[in-house]
């Protein structure tokens, strides 16, 4: 398969690792920020294969992972209410809230329908004049242009029986928040290829600048991964700090302008809670006033629930990259995909549902081949 | 700035509700037989835990096995809900090396359903049986309110006979065995999802349902150093392989690169966040045999044109009982986990 195959391959691969290993004169300790990379990372044991010098730790880019908790609750609400249809992307249904998850919802009678896109929403809403049809819009700049196009649309077709339920969380200002802590370990950020291909990378130039860390827009194939990592590699032994892309097949400077444009004309810069994490300055989205009549938040009244996170998990941690999910010691035993504690081991995006799906047995695990 | 403050959730998750994972044939699947079923049920034949049961009538070893269909849409490229629910049977009962002879059927009907319809679903189901060469020799039939069901469910039960000396068992797996798979994987699953969402591939994704007895018949008469057949349904190969790793205390080590996956049902797994691994088949199994036959094995398997595909995956280890796990292209082990319930398309 073209754009797959070249980029799974066992000889360009090997041919990067060998050049990793002949970069690296010392430790680096370096951070994927999106949960996609995480997962290629765990499934293809990347990080055996680089060895011990390069250590990889697991950002925050899951969007699953980072919705808080009174999100999931206020999408319960309202999924619950009579009339309404609740539509959202898969792998938001098993996201434990206070009480419980979406599909707890669907169980007890609520409509609760998985979309692959917000645009089947603002189908259903027209096909149901009578029926109230909400879109869980949460993610990064990755799904940010399509559930604004889904309202921008929506108000075009007149509806007024569509809403969203907004959590739009940005990248750049979750780094500035990991770079400005004083447990900060990261020497060398792998950026999201997905979120670049909306955004470009000249996000990016301000922190590089700023903390003097390199940054290099990754793919999330393991060759695109390999070739992030070896060109971090190359930055932190010359002692540069530049952006860089290694995506550049998908992703340019100025990124995907018509998207930015429907993103800046739906969605305005706001304050967001993240999950494990906390309030992060002006580091999300949400509807702007003058589309008030699609925010779920208004219509159905539940701008102010709120929902407190008791510190039990170590997500807090690992998000930092701080620990390991395996250092967690209810993983795998308390905490399991069946009956997640938290929200990392709920998406297959998430580090410990990583960990968990391809690495729990890495300890005993010999080759038998 | 202070540290960072961060913290993570514990949420109360309910158990007392059925949830669709329930049905998934993952571990909730597993929990739901272990907790509910089974103790309830208990004797030694169920107790075996695999796809049919199998008892002496007099002197003949006898194989039972029941299943219910509520795919949806109900037709689909390559096959229906009469024909699947035909299949599904059939191969449980080939499964355990039976000869499928007898069906029953059952039609759960919702209030309202198109008799043209259920007129085309009966003839399918009728085609498919006559072709397996077993008979539907009683039924049963219940009509329910409009909104209490979804257009149509069918339930097969099979009965079939197992010839002496054929012995299959998910328990039955030893080091050393190799694991061979019939042909290409996900193409049920992957048909089903793309009449369900609408997708669309330049070569459209067929259903593999299939009746798998006759090749299982070839098999058996090629060798009967063939310790287990599952066929991989409902949760895919890894739910297959993780049950006999689990009912026969080995370890099952595949090797990615021998995995046969369409160019058509890899995209649309890359596009929509899946595993092929977990993808349903309905026309394809698994066998751990004697390494020592397997060659001769997946010669006889290419000869029937169910079987042209087949090959050896992997082995049967004596390490991580239990354990399935996967030699990676870039020659990493990972594990191949089985799924706690159906698989959630990623957001992005």
């Amino acid at each position: 398969m073209r754009y797959i195959d070249e980029y799974r391959d066992p000889k360009i691969a090997q041919a990067l690792v060998d050049r990793i290993h002949a970069q690296v004169t010392k430790p680096w300790v370096l951070m994927e920020i999106c949960g996609g990379q995480t997962h290629t990372l765990m499934r293809y044991g990347i990080d055996e294969l680089i060895g011990e010098k390069v250590e990889l730790v697991h950002g925050p880019g899951c969007p699953v992972c980072v919705t808080p908790i009174e999100i999931v609750d206020k999408a319960v609400e309202i999924a619950s209410r009579p009339g309404v249809i609740f539509v959202s992307y898969g792998d938001m249904l098993r996201v434990p809230g206070t009480r419980c998850d979406l599909f707890r919802v669907k169980a007890e009678g609520g409509d609760v329908r998985i979309a692959y896109s917000p645009m089947e929403a603002v189908k259903i809403a027209q096909n149901n004049p009578t029926r109230q049809v909400v879109f869980f819009g949460i993610g990064f700049e990755t799904t940010a242009p399509a559930n604004a196009m889904a309202v921008w649309r929506a108000r075009e077709l007149g509806l007024t029986n569509f809403s969203e339920l907004v959590s739009h969380v940005l990248v750049p200002p979750a780094i500035r928040l990991l770079l400005n802590s004083p447990s900060n370990r990261v020497q060398g950020f792998i950026a999201p290829g997905h979120v670049c291909t909306i955004m470009g990378y000249w996000e990016y130039k301000a922190l590089v600048d700023e903390f003097h860390v390199p940054i290099v827009v990754g793919g999330f194939e393991p060759v695109d991964l390999l070739e992030a990592i070896s060109m971090l590699a190359a930055q932190l032994e010359e002692g540069r700090a530049e952006v860089e892309n290694q995506y550049a097949r998908t992703v340019s400077f100025e990124g995907n302008r018509a998207a930015q444009r429907i993103v800046e004309q739906v969605f305005e810069v706001a304050d967001r809670k993240w999950r494990g994490i906390g309030a992060i300055p002006m580091s999300g989205l949400r509807l702007r006033p003058e589309f008030a009549a699609f925010d779920a938040e208004k219509i159905f009244d539940v701008e102010a629930m709120e929902a407190p996170e008791p510190a039990e998990c170590i997500s807090a941690q690992v998000l930092q990259g701080l620990k390991k999910p395996v250092d967690c010691p209810a993983f795998g035993t308390r905490c399991s995909p069946e009956r997640p504690l938290g929200a990392p081991m709920v998406s297959t995006e998430g580090a410990c549902a990583a960990y968990y799906q391809y690495r729990r047995h890495a300890a005993s695990l010999v080759c038998v081949q | 700035m202070s540290a960072l403050t961060m913290s993570c959730p514990i949420p109360a998750v309910a158990r007392d509700h059925v949830s669709l994972g329930h049905g998934s044939g993952g571990k909730l699947s597993a929990e739901l037989m272990r907790e509910i079923f089974l103790p309830a049920f208990r004797n030694e034949t169920l107790e075996r835990l695999e796809d049919q049961a199998s008892f002496s009538l007099g002197t003949t070893r006898v194989a039972m096995t029941t299943d219910s269909f509520v795919v949806k849409p109900l037709f689909f490229r390559g096959g229906d809900i009469g024909s699947l629910a035909v299949h599904g049977t059939v191969n449980d009962l080939a499964m355990g090396g039976a000869l499928p002879l007898y069906l029953s059927t059952a039609f759960i009907i919702e209030e309202g359903f198109p008799m043209e319809t259920l007129r085309r679903i009966a003839a399918s189901l009728g085609r498919a049986a006559s072709a397996c060469g077993v008979q539907v020799v009683t039924g049963d039939t219940k009509v329910v309110d409009k909104g209490s069901g979804d257009g149509v469910f069918i339930n097969t039960t099979g009965v079939g006979v197992i010839a002496d000396g054929v012995n299959l068992s998910a328990s039955g797996a030893r080091p050393g065995d190799a694991v061979i798979l019939s042909g290409f994987i996900g193409d049920h699953g992957i048909a089903i999802l793309a009449e369900r969402e609408g997708l669309e591939f330049d070569s459209p994704v067929e259903s593999d349902s299939a009746p798998l007895h006759t090749l299982v018949g070839e098999m058996l008469q090629t060798t009967r150093a063939i310790r287990c057949l599952r066929d991989p349904t409902r949760g895919g190969v890894s739910s297959s392989l993780n049950e006999i790793a689990g009912q026969s205390r080995v370890g099952i080590a595949l090797d990615e690169a021998a995995i046969p996956v369409r160019e058509e049902v890899r995209g649309a797994c890359e596009m929509l966040g899946l595993d092929p691994l977990y993808v349903a088949n309905e026309g394809k199994l698994l066998a751990i045999v004697d390494a020592a036959v397997a060659d001769e094995l997946v010669a006889a398997m290419r000869r029937h044109p169910l079987g042209r595909d087949a090959r050896r995956i992997g082995i049967v280890t004596e390490s991580d009982p239990g354990w399935v796990t996967l030699r990676t292209l870039l020659g990493t082990t990972r594990i191949v986990d089985m799924l706690a319930g159906d698989q959630l398309p990623r957001i992005c």
